[in-house]
């Protein structure tokens, strides 16, 4: 019994860092991020590569965006262009993404330590987020979400599409972080697992800190809630776009890091991965940090006892999970009225 | 007749199709899949573009139409044609439980749900015991009509293109009548659907399950097509493949779906066979690309190739004009039991801690104009919300006729005979002033949904479109009737806003600033309409913020300031209050 709360746990707590990324990217941009699956995978497998001395794909898919990224940078400010915005975004799309690549290769057979590995999926990861936003978000920005969710799910097809060419249809593992482990009664931590907790303890805090108390965190959630109010205000909504988008893929990408020690990660795992922190971030209304957070750790405890006592029906128990919590958030919420077009 | 000569002619190019000499067999495959596809957007045209429903589980549905045949043909021997209807059956009554308790679900939250138990229903398609898990059921029978088998994609064309084109008609039916009209207003919001009665969860509930029965439709043909069923074509994928059909074609147009079918499946088909080619064995590259071009779409064309295509070849839909000879019979009245038409006592409305209507009382006598005036902020738009239902009371109670009305939901409230008009005008912008004015005879149309597909409700429909047309002529707006009701300047629709709630035959008239955005003999106009309303026996309740149009028109004027009633009384004596000039000019001036 009790293992199987402590299993649930450690992968609610990897629901909980996606869910909070999630709510994160919603109430700023406003787009439900079903990508964010595919940064998990991202991240695992790129690291999960680099430390078996193979090239990671994802660098290069990085190159490729960020020439997209500039081309479209430069069409949006064909009317005005000068030097220095001409040399910022040649500096972000074009400079960056082909340094990492080079660094990639050059390190790539190197067998590099853990932490250089984690540092370079890190940063791999979040351009590929960062560009992700420039492409394919920041023109839609205006429109409903609605709109942004088929796009969105555009994305995670694509994303997929490339995961499957990159990383091929096996499954990989990664080293694990700490190797330490210890018994406490009945119940074995090992290193990894408790590097879990920390992590998404830390995060949790740290979000809720960032939105709650500092100016910036309150301009990032005044761009969600009034895109033209917060820029008649001063605040530069595409940048708030671009750091949730980077701040979502960097969480997303630890994410993976963290659980490919434990489980095998296919190209497309990260999917489901992804789906789970969605119940949970619903749960929490897409709003909520702290009950985002217990959501998930609720849902993982139900997927671990369902895995356990129905284990054929474990994903069917984990995603009807969601209809009565969508239940319950439509009577609550009031009847508002949607404006759409 | 004329408007079905386009649906007939390519009725006989699909039928003459496979008889052309040559046809390589494998592109009547292709038109097969088309078809099937088609079908499933057909369905989500209806509840995405037209109702502004997503979902991303269509293909759960088809899943519960193929598997019902599957199991019922090969495990107990029942005819493919019994397992029609079964099919339908199960596939709509999954969409009845379903859609009951998603349906309700606001805004995003509705497509998060269908990604749920669409996944969820995959899974449970492929561990279930009797459904084969992953492998599936194999060796169903094919359709068979005597002795004729249906077992060559050629044959079996007919009956896939047939149930596409059988499908379009009917939906097309279905959109061009009374629930047609309901269902395309729900997309704008529930507001003003509700304002004339329409009931929109029935309303949502009923496109899901029109969606679902197209989609288990396709699953059943599809099932005796392949004569085999798995879970993959079911899953999470397919049903978001669905949804891109449906953008790609136009969402908010039958034939869009099947367009948007046309393009993907071929789409589909060049990708699969050259891609490999460019990029190597690897497979799935087609996603790639799909997704990719999903994004690029919504970016460059969101309303998809449809109306694109449709403004090059400047179709012009050709509108007949309703017959106005034809009478609508008038709306149910209670037996008038009392002179006073509304009777508004201490009504209160809190919003949390601000009190935005606060103990106000007044009344609405028969044959009389009411002006309801104030600064901005005075509680005025809230009085009506309350009155109409939209708002629920925190105290007080309004009486209709003598008879309590106690928070009765907007419905009830149309019914009794109050029609409004909004201070934000709520029409469907891409409908056009005749349909949008027909949404305010909902009430006086019994027809349902099943009696529209057949045009079984044209003589009903008729005389609702004549009550329209003689509204829409009432107000002024008749060289208009056919324009979109988007096209009209602001002005203009609040007038179509009167004649929308003039189709309720109602008693009371609230109008909320009707005389916005009017020019000055526009105003005139509208003034003399309004007098001519009263002296035909209705009583209007008018909220303005032009004083020389009030003062000229109303019978009584009632003043709030802050939530609160400050003065009521005749236009001479508000003139001349020494708290009405108060509030609106600060001091005593």
């Amino acid at each position: 019994m009790l293992f199987l709360v402590q299993d649930g746990i450690t992968n609610g707590a990897i629901y909980a860092l996606l869910g909070l990324a999630l709510v994160l990217v919603f109430a700023v941009t406003r787009v439900i991020l079903i990508p964010q699956g595919e940064f998990v995978t991202y991240g695992a497998l790129t690291y999960a590569s680099l430390s078996s001395g193979q090239m990671p794909g994802t660098a290069r898919l990085a190159v490729a965006m960020g020439i997209v990224a500039f081309g479209l940078d430069l069409f949006a400010a064909r009317k005005s262009l000068h030097l220095k915005l001409v040399g910022r975004a040649f500096a972000v799309n074009i400079v960056l993404p082909t340094a990492i690549l080079a660094l990639t290769a050059w390190l790539a057979g190197r067998h590099p330590p853990i932490a250089v590995c984690i540092a370079l999926s890190l940063l791999i990861v979040a351009s590929i987020g960062l560009f992700l936003y420039r492409i394919a978000f920041q023109p839609l920005a205006h429109t409903s979400v609605l709109v942004l969710l088929i796009a969105s799910v555009g994305c995670h097809l694509a994303l997929q599409g490339f995961g499957l060419v990159f990383f091929g249809a096996e499954g990989q593992r990664g080293p694990t972080i700490a190797d330490t482990a210890f018994t406490l009664g009945p119940l074995r931590f090992t290193g990894q697992s408790i590097a879990v907790y920390g992590i998404t303890v830390a995060f949790i805090i740290g979000l809720w800190l960032f939105f709650g108390l500092t100016l910036y965190g309150k301009a990032l959630r005044a761009t969600a809630v009034n895109r033209l109010g917060a820029r008649l205000v001063g605040i530069r909504t595409t940048l708030s776009g671009q750091i949730a988008f980077l701040l979502a893929s960097v969480i997303g990408a630890i994410s993976g890091i963290l659980i490919v020690p434990i489980t095998t990660l296919y190209y497309d795992t990260g999917f489901l991965i992804g789906l789970k922190g969605f119940i949970a971030a619903i749960i929490g209304g897409l709003v909520s940090y702290p009950l985002t957070a217990v959501a998930a750790l609720v849902v993982g405890t139900v997927e671990a006892f369902s895995s356990f006592y129905a284990s054929n029906f474990k994903e069917v128990i984990v995603f009807t999970l969601i209809l009565p919590v969508l239940v319950l958030r439509s009577l609550a919420a009031p009847a508002v009225e949607e404006e759409k077009d | 007749m004329r408007e079905r000569l386009p649906i007939i002619l390519f009725a006989l190019v699909m039928a003459a199709i496979p008889f052309i000499p040559g046809m390589p067999p494998f592109w009547i495959v292709l038109l097969d899949n088309i078809g099937l596809s088609a079908l499933v957007a057909m369905g989500l045209v209806l509840l995405t573009g037209v109702g502004g429903l997503t979902s991303f589980g269509q293909a759960a549905f088809c899943g519960f139409g193929a598997y019902t045949t599957a199991v019922l043909t090969t495990a107990y021997g029942l005819s493919p044609w019994l397992t029609l209807p079964l099919s339908l059956l199960v596939s709509g009554g999954a969409a009845v439980l379903l859609g009951l308790v998603t349906v309700r679900l606001s805004g995003h939250y509705l497509p998060l749900g269908t990604i749920a138990w669409g996944l969820g229903l995959f899974y449970l398609f492929s561990k279930l015991e009797f459904l084969g898990r992953n492998d599936g059921i194999s060796a169903i029978p094919p359709l068979s009509i005597g002795s004729f088998k249906m077992i060559d994609p050629g044959s079996i064309y007919f009956a896939i293109w047939a149930a596409v084109l059988l499908s379009a008609l009917l939906t097309m039916n279905l959109l061009d009548s009374r629930t047609g009209r309901a269902i395309r207003a729900l997309r704008r919001g529930h507001i003003a659907a509700e304002a004339f009665g329409v009931q929109t969860p029935r309303a949502k509930l009923l496109v899901f399950i029109y969606a679902a029965v197209l989609a288990g439709l396709s699953g059943w043909l599809y099932a005796h097509f392949q004569r085999a069923a798995n879970p993959t074509p079911f899953g999470a994928q397919a049903g978001i493949e669905y949804l891109f059909v449906a953008v790609v074609g136009g969402a908010g147009y039958v034939w869009g779906g099947v367009l948007g079918a046309a393009i993907v499946v071929i789409l589909k088909e060049i990708l699969q066979s050259y891609l490999p080619y460019i990029f190597g064995g690897q497979a799935q590259l087609e996603t790639i690309v799909f997704g990719i071009l999903l994004v690029g779409l919504l970016q460059l064309a969101p309303t998809g190739v449809w109306p694109w295509l449709t403004a090059r070849l400047r179709l012009k839909p050709a509108r007949r004009r309703p017959d106005t000879t034809l009478a609508l019979a008038a709306r149910p009245r209670a037996a008038a039991t009392s002179a006073v038409l509304l009777q508004i006592d201490h009504a209160r409305k809190q919003f949390g801690g601000v009190i935005a209507v606060n103990n106000v009382s007044f009344d609405v006598q028969a044959r009389e104009i009411v002006a309801l005036i104030g600064p901005n902020g005075a509680g005025k738009s809230t009085t009506f919300n309350l009155i109409t239902g939209v708002l629920t009371k925190s105290g007080g109670t309004i009486s209709v006729l003598g008879r309590k009305i106690d928070n009765a939901p907007p419905q009830q409230v149309t019914k009794l005979g109050i029609a409004r008009t909004f201070q934000h005008v709520k029409l469907v912008p891409d409908m056009t002033v005749l349909e949008n004015v027909a949404i305010g005879a909902h009430l006086r149309g019994h027809s349902g949904a099943l009696a529209s597909m057949f045009r079984l409700d044209r003589a009903d429909e008729a005389r609702l479109l004549a009550e329209a047309a003689r509204q829409i002529e009432r107000v002024g707006l008749g060289d208009q009737i056919d324009a979109l009701a988007g096209s009209l300047s602001l002005g203009q629709q609040r007038i179509v806003e009167i004649a929308r709630a003039l189709c309720v035959d109602p008693m009371l008239l609230l109008l909320d600033e009707p005389a916005a955005g009017l020019r000055h003999m526009e105003k005139q106009r509208l003034a003399t309409l309004l007098r001519g309303l009263r002296d035909g026996g209705m009583s209007v309740l008018l909220v303005e913020h032009d004083m020389g149009f009030v003062m000229d028109l109303a019978d009584r004027i009632v003043v709030l300031d802050f939530g609160t009633k400050i003065a009521e009384g005749t236009p001479e004596a508000i003139k001349t209050n020494p708290d009405v000039i108060k509030a609106y000019l600060g001091a005593v001036a």
